[in-house]
């Protein structure tokens, strides 16, 4: 892995950088707990390990761009600003969850937000992605997609069309991969012909891709940064690949029997939370009570967020069938 | 009132929309420099351009994403699938995305989208490319299903597909493209979910919808000339269907037979004969009957294509079981 690019000189945005990193360690850890007490049903996927990613993306950003997700998208969704206690208070399925108790962990949305969603069924919010973007270019709107999607989404055909077609039609689509290796229990290398480096398949499709380091908020930073430039100009659609590693299961139903507790020993060298912290630190771009500082804010955050989702009521049975149609 | 055909109804309903709503778009495989693979789009590249009139790939899956995104970014695309067989290429869309983003984002997204598209057999295109498979679709929360069996109601279905902030599959019939009807010179639409009694009649309901509303349409004329006096329901609506029309009818008629051009099993008869049970039994004075495909993949020879499709003598001999 490559060392920490170059520090952003701005502190403060440093320190929003490190507190967001560690607001989605905390959340996730929490909805650990939470699922672990049967306090959140169906299937739960964390994002530990891969906080840089939507961390850094998320911080050059604009209001009006689009974000589109898969079903691990708690940390998306908390980057792009949403309420945790909002999030988890639809994680617990109650009425003051972001969608009323009826889409749960792996379909968040706020349209507020553009957050246009978890989408859970693999690679199925790519095409999504390409038809917000046609909306955008169509009505000449400055708006970028930000789509993300795992490892595990480059071999479905809505994969391929998606990228064919953002290609064909110069869309503003920036494809965020996030390769964590596994899609569920399967090593990358033995359902993916092009090998672990995908960022390859791009070339067919005539975009533009780069492989960063996903364990590094400011790569991931800066690279997002570089996307947005380049599809603002109208050029179409760029791939950017970032490695990561996820360090739980793929949910909190797998027991991870596919791969070596030395392989996870491995990456939790590149935390990217912790390697950030030593960087701030050496930076002095935090002081220790700074740090601790944040960690109290994020803990404080998180049990606010229980504790919301706690005390707020179930939905209604009456609101059973609002919502079918508009 | 003029009378055109049922290709040139839905060719001025989308024409009279391009032209009235700059939100809206086209997308689909060949509408644009081919100029639809049944000629409802003809001239429309010419008159309204490549920015609104698409040509996309072969790639029903991202073509229906996209028609997905643009709606929920709040345009108003319409987008045509070339045929239904080919819609299943896109079912991860249609099922799990249009159908239930509005439900489980808690009504923060809408997907105002009309999905057109043709269904049917007898042309001996085979078992791949002749199924009426607009049941499926009508069997799903979130959609709205509608398929005209008239120039008249193919333009106000449309229109109203159109307005509504649903998806919604609008499903036309390839035998149907060439059939004339009346069409009022002033706008008009049709609400999604009406059902509309084509003929009426004392002795029996025929309820059916599609290019079969048609054919049950002409074997209520032979009944006549036998002496059977039959209604004729065309549900023009799958999703949501007109309950209330089915069962008056039938209240009045004491028989029913339903007519559809898919498979019997799990079909629209099927779901319409339940209906008449829950709410009409007591009226009944002999078993629904049902008449559609037989139950095997549409095969390719003319006479074994005619011997699967139901046609009028089938539906008389249907009629003459309930007396």
């Amino acid at each position: 892995m490559k060392v920490l690019s170059k520090p952003v000189a701005d502190k403060s945005k440093y320190m929003d950088l490190l507190r967001q990193m560690m607001l989605i360690r905390r959340f996730e850890e929490k909805a650990s707990e939470m699922y672990m007490r049967g306090k959140i049903g169906g299937f739960l996927h964390l994002y530990i390990g891969e906080e840089a990613i939507a961390t850094g993306v998320m911080s050059v950003l604009g209001p009006d761009d689009y974000v589109v997700s898969h079903y691990r998208e708690h940390g998306h969704a908390l980057a792009r600003g949403m309420d945790p206690k909002v999030i988890m208070a639809e994680l617990f399925g109650k009425a003051t969850g972001s969608s009323g108790g009826k889409g749960g962990s792996m379909h968040l949305f706020d349209a507020s937000r553009n957050f246009m969603g978890g989408y859970a069924i693999v690679g199925g919010q790519l095409p999504i992605a390409v038809g917000l973007a046609l909306a955008a270019k169509y009505r000449r709107e400055d708006r970028t997609v930000l789509c993300f999607f795992g490892d595990g989404a480059v071999n479905e055909g809505e994969f391929h069309e998606s990228m064919n077609l953002a290609s064909v039609w110069q869309l503003p689509v920036i494809f965020m991969l996030e390769n964590n290796l596994y899609g569920m229990g399967s090593y990358v290398e033995r359902t993916h012909a092009g090998g672990k480096d995908i960022y390859h398949v791009a070339d067919a499709y005539k975009i533009p891709a780069a492989q960063v380091d996903g364990m590094d908020v400011l790569a991931v930073r800066e690279a997002t940064e570089e996307a947005l430039k380049r599809v603002r100009t109208g050029s179409g659609p760029v791939f950017i690949e970032a490695m990561t590693y996820r360090f739980r299961g793929h949910s909190m139903a797998d027991p991870v029997a596919y791969r070596e507790s030395s392989e996870l020993d491995q990456w939790r060298k590149e935390d990217p939370i912790e390697k950030f912290k030593v960087v701030a630190l050496r930076e002095e771009f935090v002081t220790d009570d700074e740090l601790q500082g944040i960690e109290a804010g994020v803990q404080a955050t998180v049990e606010a967020a229980i504790r919301f989702a706690e005390e707020s009521p179930e939905p209604e049975l009456d609101t059973l069938h609002d919502n079918v149609y508009a | 009132m003029p009378e055109i055909t049922y290709r040139k109804a839905i060719s001025q309903a989308l024409r009279e929309i391009l032209q009235s709503d700059p939100r809206a778009f086209m997308i689909g495989e060949d509408i644009g420099g081919y100029q639809g693979a049944y000629a409802v789009t003809r001239g429309f590249l010419k008159e309204f351009g490549p920015e609104r009139i698409k040509d996309t790939p072969i790639a029903e899956s991202v073509i229906v994403g996209a028609g997905i995104g643009a709606a929920m970014a709040g345009s108003r695309p319409i987008i045509e699938i070339m045929t239904i067989n080919f819609s299943l290429l896109a079912m991860d869309q249609i099922i799990n995305c249009a159908a239930k983003l509005h439900y489980m984002s808690g009504g923060q997204v809408t997907v105002p989208l009309v999905i057109r598209t043709v269904s049917g057999g007898g042309t001996q295109l085979a078992a791949s490319h002749s199924q009426s498979l607009e049941g499926w679709f009508a069997h799903v929360p979130g959609l709205k299903v509608v398929a005209p069996s008239t120039p008249y109601d193919a333009k106000g279905l449309l229109r109203a597909a159109y307005q509504d902030p649903n998806p919604v599959m609008y499903v036309e019939h390839s035998l149907l493209y060439g059939m004339k009807g009346d069409i009022p010179d002033e706008e008009y639409s049709i609400p999604l979910g009406v059902a509309d009694v084509k003929r009426e009649g004392s002795d029996v309901t025929i309820i059916s919808y599609s290019r079969m509303a048609q054919v049950a349409l002409k074997a209520a004329v032979r009944l006549e000339e036998e002496g059977i006096d039959a209604e004729v329901v065309d549900l023009r609506s799958l999703r949501p269907m007109d309950t209330e029309t089915i069962i008056n009818s039938v209240k009045k008629t004491s028989r029913a037979v339903v007519v559809e051009e898919g498979w019997k099993a799990m079909g629209i008869g099927a779901e319409v004969s339940a209906r008449i049970m829950e709410n009409a039994l007591e009226y009944l004075d002999a078993p629904v009957q049902r008449v559609a495909s037989a139950d095997i993949p549409m095969p390719y020879s003319r006479p074994l294509e005619l011997a699967t499709l139901p046609n009028e003598d089938r539906i008389i001999e249907a009629v003459h079981r309930l007396f």
